[in-house]
């Protein structure tokens, strides 16, 4: 019994790694389907206003993102609000074609599901949201999301007023 | 040909955790998990003249929330804090004057509207006013309809409005439609 004791050594045994790859490639291909990359640098500063009945947009294919704020380089392009339309400054204008043209991209069955996304910064005014709702009806394009962050309660909103 | 033979030394893969690890890095650092998430809205055709004056549609029928450019709400005429706006919007909805809606509970008021199915709410803002504000009483507004859905939900089905199947939710939303009308811009002052 002694001798059999002796034999045991204190070491305690090292912890196989050969599993771990397979733990890496696991959460890897995990992040690889649930990414999304960023398809457009912001030219723009967006704070998205917050609420709570809100939506979730789960077709990205068939969304299409107008982005609306002051200017990061307020140097090249002034403070006041401006449009971003993929990665230009646009004005209202421009809106129609832009919209018209991101539709033809989606196939003709699913376009009655096309949305337009508003990204608008908290201090915009909604004079030119406004414009921006008229050249939207214009160009058809009527299914839009106000696009928000979650809000725990409704009393967080009644706070900052 | 005993050359050819020869074992085809094997391909160490001890590198491979770092590997792995590298890509993973650069994953988890280019992800954004956001869901996009909105207030969903439709809004109505374009028409180059102003729509026609529909006489069918009567005043008390209308709820008119106006936003100034200071960010202060006007409801039917008077002022209101945005807290309040939730319960009064809901009182107007559910007051079914004419008795024709069975399943609203609500004060049967004469001056207020006849019921969910006629009852508009008409939000207009200035042109100043913040889009901060604006989306908040949008909010408001939904959130009115959505708590009557729920509550008639539960009333119904004991469930609440989100776990119903889709014949409830057509039933319910059938009960309680949404006519919230976003006006042309005007101005209207501050």
């Amino acid at each position: 019994m002694a001798q059999i004791r002796k034999k045991k050594s204190k070491e305690t045994p090292p912890v196989s790694t050969a599993s771990l790859p397979d733990i890496v490639f696991m959460l890897l291909f995990f992040f690889m389907v649930t990414t999304t990359m960023r398809e457009v640098t912001l030219l723009v500063k967006v704070k998205k206003p917050k609420a709570t009945e809100i939506q979730k947009l789960d077709r990205k294919d068939l969304t299409t993102y107008i982005y609306m704020g002051a200017p990061r380089n307020t140097e090249l392009y002034g403070s006041e609000p401006r449009i971003q339309l993929d990665d230009q400054l646009g004005s209202v204008g421009d809106v129609q074609s832009f919209v018209i043209l991101k539709r033809e991209e989606i196939n003709e069955a699913e376009r009655p599901k096309f949305t337009v996304s508003i990204k608008a910064d908290i201090d915009v005014k909604m004079g030119l949201i406004s414009d921006l709702k008229q050249e939207l009806r214009k160009a058809q394009a009527l299914k839009i999301s106000y696009s928000t962050n979650p809000a725990g309660s409704p009393e967080e909103l009644y706070k900052t007023y | 040909m005993a050359r050819n033979k020869r074992a085809i030394p094997e391909i160490n893969a001890g590198s491979m955790a770092d590997i792995a690890f590298l890509l993973l890095i650069f994953f988890l650092v280019t992800t954004t998990m956001d869901v996009d998430k909105g207030l969903m809205v439709k809004l109505p055709p374009w028409s180059e003249e102003p729509p026609p004056e529909d006489n069918e549609i009567r005043e008390k029928n209308i709820f008119v929330v106006l936003v100034n450019s200071n960010n202060q709400l006007l409801v039917e005429e008077e002022y209101m804090e945005l807290k309040d706006l939730r319960s009064s919007t809901k009182l107007f909805i559910d007051n079914n004057g004419d008795g024709s809606c069975e399943d609203c509970r609500g004060a049967r008021d004469p001056k207020s509207s006849e019921n969910p199915t006629k009852a508009i709410i008409s939000l207009q803002n200035d042109r100043g006013t913040s889009y901060d504000m604006f989306v908040k009483v949008r909010n408001e507004l939904l959130g009115a309809y959505s708590e009557l859905r729920n509550e008639l939900a539960l009333r119904k089905y004991g469930r609440a409005y989100d776990l119903l199947n889709e014949e409830g939710k057509a039933a319910v939303s059938e009960v309680y439609p949404q006519f919230i009308s976003e006006a042309e811009p005007v101005s209207v002052g501050g």
